[in-house]
C-alpha cells in the first residue's frame, strides 16, 4: 500500500530520448495504467520505477521517501513480467517462495547440507511454506504447486508470475503487459481477476498495456502516453469523452474515432467538408481543423434524418455483423477518400451495401483538434437544447 | 461398383507411399551406417577378436589364449600406472577445464566490445597445434631457459623442473590439458549464458537476489544445468584421451610418470607390435569411456533437465 510519485523522470538512450518530464501521483491503492503505442516509453517508465533502469534525471518516491538510490530488491515492489518470467528449473512452489527465502534466509542458510547447520532455517522455512500457501489458495493454484513451469499452462503460469509478487506484500505491484502472451478468451477472463484481485487487495497496481480495452476496462485512472511524455492523465472516461489531442482520440477506443478535415469559418463556426456546423471555437478564422466523431455517435438513416442536427450523405461499402452490434463502413459523397466508420446497435442492416443513407450526429459530440493535433474547445453557436437522441447516443455508447 | 473403387482406391497408393518413403528413410542412412560399420563396429569386432589370441602385428597366424591378455592386463603393473596417470589427469583437467571455462564465460558474458577479443584469445589454443605448441611449453618451463622459473627464481624459489621431475610431469601436462579445453569450454558455456532469457535475472533481482553471487546461484547455474553436462562429457572424454601433449613432451616419462592410456597402447600396440594385448587395453579404455557415458546420460542428465 503506497504512493507512488514520479517527478520529472527523463531518460536518454544515447541522443534518444525515451522519455521527457514525466510527472505523474499514483494514489494508494489506485489501479493506474500506462497505456501508449509501441515506443512510447511507457515500458522504460515502469521499468525505471523497478529499478532495471536508471533514470536520466528525476525522482521516484513512495509514500513521499526517495528510491532513486534503492535496488530493485529493496523497493518494496513487486513485477510481474510479460514473459513471466518464472524460474524454469523451480517448482511453482519454488518460484513463488524464493522472494521470501531471499529475504528471511542468509546465503549460507540456501545451500544445501550447509543450510542443516542454522538453527532457525526449519521455523522460517514453517512461516515462508504457510505465507505460499495463503497465497496459491487465494489464486486457487494451491494443486498446482509441485509443477514446474513447463507443465502448466499460459493462465496458469500466470498466477504462478502474480502469486510470486503477492507473497512479498509489495508496496506496489508493477505489470508489463502480463496478458499479452494469454490467447484472446484467456486474456479477458484475466482481466476480470486481476480487476477483482486489484479490489480485495488493495494494493496500488502500475500496468503497462499497449491495449486501449485493458486499459478502458481495469483502471482508476489511465496515464496515456506517446512520445515520451504522458498526453492525458486522467479516468477512462475522461479519456474517452474528452480527449486531449486527436492521439489519445485516436488510441482509446474501438473501432478508432472517425477523423474528419474542417476548417474554421469566417464567423468562427466550424466548417465540415463546407458546410457549417452549429460549433464555434475561438481560433481564427480559416485555420485548418480536424473533426473527430467516434463511431457509436453516428446515426444511420435510410432518407432524412429529422432528428439530426447535421447528416452526411454517404454510401455503405462494407457491413462487419459482430453479432449483438455492426461495424459499417461508408464513404462520404463529397469526400471520396474518407472512410467513416459508425457502431450501430443490434443485427439489421439500416441499408444495403451500396446503398445509400444519411449520417446523422450531434455536433455536440464531435471533438475539434488544430492543426497541432491538440483538443479545441468549443461552444454552441445558438442556444439549441441538446437533442434527447444525442445524448442517449452518449450514454449508449459502453455497449 | 464405381464407388467401391473409389473409396479403396487411395488404400495402394497411401500404401505405396508409406514404401516410398521407409525407401528414401532407408536410402538417407545408408551412407551413415556403412561408415558406422566400417569405421567403428567392424574394427571392435576385430578388437574383441584379437584380445583372445596371441596376434603379433605382422604375423601370419594366430593363437587362441581365451582370457590369458586381460589376466595379463590386470597383473600389469605399467598398465595399472597407466590408469591411474590417467585417472589423476582427468581429475585435475575435468573440474580445472570446466570451473575455469565458466569463469571465464561469466566474465566475459558481460563485455559488450571487449567479448570477441576475449572469446578469440582463449579460444586460440585450440586453433594451434600441439606440436608446435609442445615446443613452446618446452621453453617456457625450460628449468634454465624458460620464463616461469626465471620468476620463480626471481621470488626465491628453487627451479622446477617441470617436465623431467616425476612428481611435476603429470600436473604440468594436466594445466596444458586445462589451457588447451578452457576456451573450447568458455564458448560452450558462452552459448548457454547468451540462451537464458534477461528478464528471468531482472526477476531475480526484484526477487530479492541483489548481489551477483545470488543471481548466479539462482538463474544462471541451474539454467547452465544442460550445457555443463554437455561441457563435462566432451571434457572427460577428452582428457581421458590424453595422447598428443605426452607424445610431444615427455614420452611417458620421466620414470613412466605420464604414461597415460592411450600412450601405453600406443607402445604396446605400434611400438612393440603386440597387438592381441594392445586390443585387451583398447577395450578396457573403451569400458572407461563407457562409465563415464553410462553415469553422465543417466544419473546427472535427469538432473539437469527441466
Amino acid at each position: 500500500m503506497a504512493q507512488v510519485e514520479l517527478q520529472g523522470i527523463t531518460k536518454s538512450f544515447g541522443a534518444t530520448r525515451v522519455l521527457k518530464d514525466v510527472n505523474l501521483s499514483i494514489e494508494d491503492g489506485e489501479f493506474l495504467t500506462l497505456v501508449g503505442p509501441s515506443g512510447c516509453g511507457k515500458t522504460t517508465l515502469i521499468r525505471i520505477i523497478a529499478g532495471l533502469e536508471q533514470q536520466t534525471s528525476g525522482s521516484i518516491r513512495i509514500d513521499g521517501a526517495s528510491i532513486d538510490h534503492l535496488r530493485p530488491h529493496e523497493r518494496r515492489i513487486a513485477m510481474v513480467f510479460q514473459s513471466y518470467a518464472l524460474y524454469p528449473h523451480m517448482t511453482a512452489y519454488g518460484n513463488m517462495a524464493l522472494p521470501l527465502t531471499m529475504a528471511r534466509l542468509h546465503l549460507y542458510e540456501r545451500i544445501p547440507l550447509l543450510r542443516l547447520l542454522s538453527p532457525r532455517r526449519r521455523s522460517v522455512m514453517k512461516q515462508i511454506d504457510a505465507e505460499v500457501q495463503a497465497v496459491a489458495n487465494q489464486l486457487k493454484i494451491g494443486p498446482l504447486l509441485q509443477r514446474r513451469p513447463a507443465q502448466l499452462s499460459g493462465g496458469q503460469r500466470q498466477r504462478v508470475a502474480l502469486g510470486r509478487a503477492m507473497v512479498r506484500d509489495p508496496a506496489a505491484f508493477l505489470m508489463d503487459e502480463p496478458l499479452s502472451n494469454l490467447d484472446a478468451e484467456l486474456r479477458v477472463h484475466m482481466r476480470t481477476e486481476l480487476a477483482e484481485l486489484h479490489q480485495r487487495i488493495g494494493a496500488t497496481f502500475i500496468y503497462v498495456t499497449h491495449d486501449q480495452v485493458e486499459a478502458m476496462s481495469m483502471s482508476d485512472r489511465i496515464a496515456m502516453m506517446d512520445g515520451g511524455q504522458v498526453a492525458q492523465l486522467g479516468t477512462p472516461s475522461e479519456l474517452y469523452e474528452r480527449p486531449a489531442s486527436i492521439r489519445v482520440a485516436q488510441f482509446i477506443g474501438s473501432p478508432a474515432i472517425n477523423i474528419l478535415p474542417g476548417q474554421v469559418g469566417p464567423d468562427g463556426a466550424v466548417e465540415l467538408l463546407g458546410r457549417k456546423l452549429p460549433i464555434s471555437t475561438r481560433l481564427p478564422p480559416g485555420s485548418a481543423v480536424s473533426i473527430g466523431i467516434r463511431p457509436e455517435a453516428i446515426r444511420v438513416t435510410g432518407g432524412g434524418d429529422p432528428a439530426a442536427e447535421v447528416s452526411l450523405h454517404a454510401h455503405l461499402r462494407r457491413r462487419e455483423l459482430l453479432g449483438p452490434e455492426q461495424i459499417l463502413h461508408f464513404h462520404l459523397d463529397r469526400l471520396e477518400s474518407a472512410t467513416v466508420i459508425v457502431r450501430l446497435a443490434g443485427a439489421q442492416a439500416p441499408v444495403a451495401v451500396d446503398g445509400a443513407a444519411e449520417l446523422g450526429f450531434d455536433p455536440g459530440a464531435c471533438h475539434v483538434f488544430d492543426a497541432e493535433g491538440n483538443r479545441v474547445e468549443v461552444s454552441r453557436a445558438e442556444s439549441r437544447a441538446v437533442p434527447p437522441q444525442a445524448a442517449l447516443v452518449q450514454v449508449g455508447r459502453a455497449g | 461398383m464405381a464407388s467401391a473403387v473409389a473409396i479403396s482406391a487411395p488404400r495402394p497408393t497411401s500404401r505405396r507411399q508409406v514404401l516410398i518413403e521407409k525407401l528414401i528413410g532407408c536410402g538417407f542412412v545408408f551412407p551413415v551406417c556403412v561408415l558406422l560399420l566400417l569405421l567403428n563396429i567392424v574394427p571392435l569386432g576385430v578388437l574383441a577378436l584379437l584380445s583372445f589370441t596371441d596376434y603379433q602385428m605382422g604375423a601370419v597366424d594366430f593363437g587362441f589364449v581365451g582370457l590369458d591378455n586381460f589376466a595379463k592386463a590386470l597383473g600389469d603393473p605399467v598398465f595399472r600406472r597407466a590408469v591411474t596417470n590417467t585417472l589423476i589427469y582427468v581429475a585435475i583437467v575435468l573440474p580445472g577445464s570446466v570451473v575455469l571455462g565458466l569463469f571465464a564465460a561469466v566474465l566475459i558474458h558481460g563485455r559488450l566490445g571487449s567479448r570477441p577479443f576475449y572469446e578469440i584469445v582463449y579460444f586460440l589454443p585450440i586453433t594451434t597445434t600441439i606440436v608446435a605448441m609442445a615446443a613452446v611449453w618446452q621453453i617456457v618451463l625450460h628449468p634454465g631457459l624458460g620464463p616461469v622459473n626465471a620468476v620463480l627464481q626471481r621470488l626465491g624459489f628453487e627451479p622446477v623442473m617441470f617436465l623431467s621431475d616425476p612428481a611435476f610431469a603429470l600436473p604440468t601436462l594436466a594445466v596444458i590439458g586445462i589451457w588447451q579445453l578452457v576456451g573450447f569450454n568458455m564458448i560452450l558455456f558462452l552459448a548457454g549464458l547468451s540462451a537464458i532469457p534477461r528478464d528471468l535475472y531482472e526477476a531475480a533481482e526484484i526477487d530479492g537476489c541483489g548481489s551477483p553471487v545470488d543471481r548466479f546461484l539462482t538463474v544462471t547455474w541451474p539454467l547452465l544445468g544442460p550445457t555443463t553436462m554437455f561441457v563435462i562429457v566432451t571434457s572427460s572424454i577428452t582428457s581421458f584421451k590424453v595422447f598428443d601433449t605426452v607424445v610431444a613432451m615427455t614420452k611417458g616419462g620421466p620414470m613412466g610418470s605420464t604414461e597415460v592410456l592411450l600412450y601405453a597402447i600406443y607402445l604396446e600396440g605400434f611400438q612393440y607390435f603386440n597387438s592381441s594385448y594392445a586390443s585387451v587395453l583398447t577395450l578396457i579404455f573403451l569400458v572407461f569411456i563407457l562409465i563415464f557415458a553410462v553415469i553422465q546420460t543417466f544419473v546427472l542428465d535427469k538432473r539437469v533437465h527441466y
